[in-house]
């Protein structure tokens, strides 16, 4: 595959782990650099770039899964929603069997509710086109990469003068995720290897006010395994230098600026709200709401639905580990009570969890 | 989630391009590019095309990881 492949070559690969080890070699301390992207959790074990590590470096998982992020409050409404009759849910495959407080999409769906998995929301809106007795309601969950498709996906229904598409909004945006996690003082991060397709749309500046406010090093980074290995050397690089910059490594896609193109989309359709974190929390102006203009798109404005009290399930660390305080391993539920088949984490949900990605890939 | 596949712009027909990688033929929209043509490759997410791939600066990355090789790494014979 063009492109992908090139970016895989393991006599490069085993040259950088030398360069790196190398540049690392009189460095006294460990440094924690933290990816905040599921596409990397996955790439990180997938290669297994953690073993291959000098003692020095320590990667850990942020973030970065938007499923894993999303209330359990979010999923209950959905539920909600697809107990209703004249409702088809649409949505991206791995939110269907996110544990809520009481029941998830996929039992839903087994009880007979239509819930239908779509690889894009422009196919929603086909499916509500064709459907005009039905009310089609989309789930928008992810973060910048994907909020400017379900952006689109309301532009494209609006055009269409559809009056039965509506989004269920739970769109969050990084930098702003980033700056909260920076501030914990518990959390000593000494660099960000920054989500590549994030960075595509919002671009490489968007993480300059992080640079300068906590002087902590951003380096965005691709998701082959050679990318991910440059993306670690010039964070260390910087660590060991003292220094705290924006670079990009994934030049070949992601620009300064982002493309600006997605970004009017995405700010035609969305307004900055605050959000709540699954685990995390509250974070001021880092969550997408549905501006007053597309109000007749947004699921939560437009169908109120009874739902009942969220309620989060006991023992599950998710949390902790959302914020890469503690790893799968230290949870008592990880490998007991919840595995891929029965998880009761949100990161044991989806394929880019950490706890989902350590069963796969850990020993 | 944030997953994207690179492919290479088939056919272009009212703002959908068709994309091609080994073998597999899928549409995507076009409505966050312009100035797309036949032949670019572009990178896939949900059914948006969402960046064009710049082949300069492709090559320069790999460029960087030849000079690492060449100065000296590499697997053990």
């Amino acid at each position: 595959m063009k492109y992908s492949s090139e970016y895989r070559d393991p006599q490069m690969a085993a040259a950088m782990l030398k360069a790196i080890s190398a540049e690392v070699a009189d460095y006294a301390g460990r440094m924690t650099l933290m990816e905040v992207c599921g596409t990397h959790t996955m790439s990180i074990y997938q290669h297994g770039i953690r073993s291959l590590l000098p003692e020095q470096i320590r990667l850990v998982s942020g973030p970065g899964c938007p499923v894993c992020v999303t209330p359990i409050g979010y999923v209950d409404r959905a539920v909600a929603y697809a107990r209703q009759p004249e409702v088809v849910i649409a949505t991206f495959g791995d939110m269907i069997r996110v544990p809520g407080s009481s029941s998830s999409l996929l039992r839903e769906k087994a009880k007979g509710a239509a819930v239908q998995i779509v690889y894009s929301p422009l196919d929603a809106v086909k499916l509500a086109a064709k459907n005009p007795d039905k009310q089609v309601i989309f789930l928008g969950v992810g973060f910048e990469t994907t909020a400017p498709t379900i952006a689109g996906s309301i532009l494209e229904a609006a055009r269409l003068g559809l009056v039965n598409y509506a989004v269920l909004c739970g769109h969050k945006t990084m930098p702003a995720a980033m700056a909260a996690l920076t501030a914990d003082p518990h959390l000593q991060v000494a660099g960000y290897l920054c989500p590549a397709h994030v960075s595509a749309v919002i671009g490489a500046e968007a993480y300059r006010p992080l640079v300068e406010a906590y002087r902590v090093p951003c380096v965005v980074t691709g998701f082959e395994p050679l990318d991910m290995l440059r993306g670690i050397q010039l964070l260390a690089q910087q660590v060991v230098a003292g220094l705290a910059e924006v670079e990009n490594e994934y030049r070949r896609i992601v620009k300064p600026e982002g493309n600006l193109r997605a970004l009017e989309i995405l700010q035609q359709v969305f307004e900055p709200c605050d959000a709540d974190w699954r685990g995390i929390g509250p974070i001021p102006r880092s969550g997408l709401q549905i501006r007053e203009e597309f109000a007749a798109f947004d699921a939560e404005r437009q169908l109120p639905v009874a739902v009942e009290e969220p309620q989060e399930h006991k023992g599950c660390l998710c949390g902790e580990i959302l914020k890469g305080k503690v790893s799968p391993k230290d949870c008592p539920l990880f490998r007991r009570g919840c595995t891929p088949e029965n998880p009761v984490g949100a990161c044991m949900v989806s394929s880019e969890g950490t706890c989902a990605a350590e069963y796969k890939y850990g020993c | 989630m944030c997953l994207a596949v690179p492919m290479q712009v088939a056919e272009i027909l009212a703002g959908i391009a068709v994309c091609e990688v080994d073998g597999v033929r899928r549409e995507a929209s076009l409505m966050m590019l312009d100035d797309v043509e036949v032949g670019d490759y572009v990178l896939i997410h949900a059914g948006f095309a969402i960046e064009k791939i710049d082949p300069v600066e492709a090559e320069k990355t790999l460029e960087i990881f030849r000079q690492v090789l060449d100065a000296g790494g590499g697997l053990d014979p």
